[in-house]
């Protein structure tokens, strides 16, 4: 078990990040479907500010040794079936992990019953299949954990210009009226 | 202040800023990312152990993420805290089965349907964040912040699986 003060840190930084969830109005199923109905860009928005703003912070700590990153690995077998899958029970659901806890706090009982019934047992699904075929599903790992390790550049070189254009993006977005 | 504590919503640039700004903290304080969807592989051992019984607990994938209260599991139960206190402070707090929607179907407008669609999407859900390795939060906000190169595939291949799923199904 980790210690009480790593817990209590957890519980604090979920307390905030669950509090920004609902503000930001992405515990609502409506804001959730209408975003993947592309009618409502709500989730977008925040993903994207979210993507800029943690990116330009994280690298900026990083570089000056105060913080470590840990960019995930993973493989083509992994990331788009994986990432279909998780679409399509997205849809379904109305709420991916992070959103359907906040759901349960704003009080619908639809996420706490079979919504985490459900995400449970696709889980330990998961788990089965893994200890049957984990060698198969572990196979041909990226070379490459980032882009700028693929790219063989320094990371501001991708950091920069990705800012920009999703700046640029949400810009266009607003312009439509969305 | 006291507008922006009890308004309903907020700007999505300033939720999304103020996230962003969680992660650096989150990095700085816990060294770890944010992220949600392993809890739910970590408890999901206790589930199956009912079913299959203790033998469950060998298995491959939970030894490598055990079933036990950490840091992450903890970060959920506040997700559920932290929206409870903002739903009550803008009044927005309520029981819900349904989910009151423009977007009707059967799937989400009768009780029947909508335990099917959140229970087998929930299914999916857990699955396919297994499988990629994270979910919306763990590889679309951090990890691609992180300019992973995993994370931006599985973050596009969330969006275009749910995109092209909402149009047949809504």
């Amino acid at each position: 078990m980790e210690s009480k003060a790593r817990l209590l840190k957890g519980l604090g930084t979920g307390i905030i990040f669950g509090f920004l969830l609902h503000r930001g109005g992405v515990t609502d199923y409506n804001v959730l479907v209408g975003q993947l109905l592309l009618e409502d860009f709500t989730v977008a928005k925040i993903i994207l500010t979210a993507i800029v703003v943690g990116m330009l912070g994280v690298h900026f700590l990083s570089d000056r040794k105060l913080i470590e990153l840990k960019p995930k690995s993973g493989s083509l077998r992994r990331t788009i079936p994986g990432g279909l899958i998780f679409g399509v029970g997205f849809a379904l659901l109305g709420y991916c992990p992070g959103t359907i806890a906040g759901a349960i706090g704003q009080g619908s009982i639809d996420a706490l019953i079979p919504g985490l019934l459900g995400i449970f047992s696709g889980s330990f699904f998961f788990a089965a299949f893994y200890e049957k075929y984990s060698d198969s599903i572990d196979k041909k790992e990226f070379k490459f954990k980032t882009l700028p390790e693929f790219f063989k550049v320094n990371h501001w070189q991708v950091i920069i210009p990705l800012s920009v254009v999703i700046i640029l993006f949400l810009l266009w977005l607003e312009s439509l009226g969305f | 202040m006291n507008q922006l504590i009890f308004a309903g919503s907020w700007s999505p640039y300033l939720v999304g800023s103020l996230i962003g700004v969680l992660s650096w903290f989150s990095f700085i304080i816990s060294k770890k990312p944010l992220g949600t969807s392993t809890s739910y592989a970590r408890a999901s051992a206790r589930l199956g152990s009912i079913f299959f019984g203790d033998s469950v607990y060998d298995w491959k994938y939970y030894q490598k993420y055990k079933p036990e209260l950490e840091w992450q599991s903890m970060l959920v139960i506040g997700i559920v805290i932290g929206s409870f206190i903002s739903a009550i402070l803008s009044g927005q707090f309520q029981f819900s089965f349904i989910p009151l929607t423009e977007f009707e179907s059967i799937l989400n407008q009768n009780i029947i349907g909508r335990i099917f669609s959140a229970f087998v999407g929930g299914i999916l859900l857990g699955f396919g964040a297994r499988l990629a390795g994270g979910c919306t939060s763990g590889h679309g906000i951090s990890g691609a912040f992180q300019l992973s190169i995993a994370s931006w595939i599985s973050l596009i291949s969330f969006f275009v699986g749910g995109a092209v799923t909402a149009l047949l199904i809504l």
